[in-house]
């Protein structure tokens, strides 16, 4: 396989949306994907919890320095802003908040986008804000692979289209799409 | 020309490597010439940090910047207040108040004189909510708070207690949600924009200038706070910081950290027990 790590972006509708994408992903799914989503300063990770009940994949809240590994999902943690390490280690910052959200997408995005260059797939989701815009454009400069939801499968479609407006992305596809061009990408040998 | 052209391309190839490369020489030149020392920090944080303070400032790449940087004063420190975090509130993380309260309290009204010691203390936001919570548990009049910082423009924030009122909606319910006793009103009083926090709870507050990075232990305490600081610090720097904590703590004495951060993964963690695994308070051991 030759891409190293998912990062993905959601904010409001994201639950329906991860919970879609995450029933779906088969088990044996190598590619580590590592996410922001938009959620309240104190909010508790029960719904993380849930949603590793429902997928067969190994999903979990990110933990400080914590060795990004291939089969996981990792969730930033409330409050925080999530960054990777060249050394494809998590760092946590409680930084000011970036577009009205700690954790930000962009934070998120742009540190991945220096560690894992072209290695690096990129998906924005559904949500109301621009988060992750500056982010995905990024990614496309380290020559990583931009992947948006289409606005119109959307349930809020404004951070989708303000990707678009400011890249080309790879792909604009609806979730079930997404989720059977990532299986492809992860059977694909190198 | 094929030689050329090699050339050209491993030029390219090692491109970004550059930036990595400038940037640690940049770190090691703000220590050589300032003192202060960002070797050892988190590397994906201090990228974001010069790479925005590039941005603004104009500059076409970290070295160009750092002979500004070397060069111009009042630069440096613009620079150096970027790569220092003040971002804190008061009753960040309500739970972990809460905890104090029900866990650490109790310990602390054992002893007849109380030494806390804030380290990274920031704009002082949880240095005035211990006040605070001291005051309500009837231990402030005992106690000294060593709030400290190596940021000195932080620090001198912090002494003066002014902070805006558009804050202090969420500091109320963060403050309500901690097990608070009173009004949080009747800690402070509003003059136009700010509010001014009460005179009776910076009595007992020593606001020192501090640098976990490269000053020593100065004071032995029963309690430690550092919340949130030792995320921005990498792996190493981190095990030297908790074993500043541990020799500056009495035995029986307790380390608060931020609600992320662990004593698992550090050469101490055998040297303590958990007092609230959830909210990161420890123990140290007899």
């Amino acid at each position: 396989m030759y891409y190293e790590a998912i990062v993905i972006g959601v904010s409001s509708g994201g639950m329906n949306a991860l919970k879609i994408i995450f029933s779906a992903l088969p088990v044996d799914f190598n590619i580590p994907i590592i996410i922001v989503q938009h959620v309240g300063a104190h909010s508790d990770s029960q719904w993380i919890k849930l949603l590793n009940e429902k997928s067969p994949l190994d999903i979990k809240e990110a933990d400080e320095k914590e060795k990004i590994e291939k089969g996981k999902v990792y969730f930033a943690p409330p409050n925080y802003h999530l960054l990777i390490e060249k050394n494809k280690t998590f760092s946590f910052t409680i930084d000011e908040r970036v577009n009205f959200a700690r954790p930000s997408i962009d934070v998120l995005f742009e540190s991945a986008a220096e560690a894992y260059k072209n290695k690096l797939i990129g998906i924005v989701l559904t949500g109301s804000n621009h988060d992750g815009t500056k982010g995905i454009k990024r990614i496309k400069e380290c020559g990583g692979l931009a992947i948006i939801q289409d606005p119109k499968t959307a349930e809020s479609a404004y951070m989708p289209k303000s990707a678009i407006a400011a890249i080309v992305p790879d792909y604009i596809l609806s979730l079930e799409d997404i989720v059977e061009l990532l299986i492809q990408i992860d059977q694909q040998k190198e | 020309m094929v030689r050329i052209k090699t050339k050209i391309v491993l030029k390219k190839m090692h491109y970004k490597d550059t930036s990595d490369l400038e940037i640690s020489l940049l770190l090691e030149a703000i220590y050589r010439k300032y003192g202060y020392d960002f070797r050892e920090y988190s590397q994906a944080h201090i990228r974001r940090r010069v790479m925005n303070r590039m941005a603004v400032s104009g500059f076409e790449d970290v070295s160009q910047m750092q002979s500004k940087v070397l060069n111009d004063e009042p630069f440096a420190s613009e620079l150096l207040q970027d790569l220092s975090i003040t971002v804190t509130e008061m009753f960040r993380d309500p739970a972990f108040y809460r905890s104090l309260r029900e866990k650490v309290i109790p310990i602390l009204k054992t002893y007849p004189f109380i030494k806390i010691w804030h380290a990274g203390c920031a704009t002082g936001e949880e240095a005035y909510s211990m006040a605070i919570l001291l005051q309500e548990e009837g231990l402030y009049d005992r106690t000294t708070i060593y709030a400290t910082d190596f940021n000195q423009m932080a620090l001198n924030r912090a002494k003066d207690g002014i902070f805006s009122n558009k804050m202090i909606k969420e500091y109320t319910s963060n403050y309500q949600l901690s097990g608070g006793k009173e009004s949080f009103s009747s800690y402070y009083t509003s003059s136009y924009d700010n509010v001014i926090m009460n005179q009776s709870l910076k009595k007992n507050i020593v606001w020192a200038n501090h640098n976990l990075v490269t000053d020593s232990v100065f004071a032995e305490v029963h309690l430690i706070l550092c919340r949130n600081v030792l995320i921005y610090f990498d792996k190493n720097l981190q095990n030297k910081v908790q074993t500043l904590f541990y020799n500056s703590l009495i035995n029986g004495g307790v380390l608060c950290l931020g609600s992320k951060e662990s004593l698992q993964f550090t050469d101490l963690y055998e040297e303590y027990i958990e007092l609230d695994t959830k909210q990161r308070i420890f123990k140290k051991k007899y």
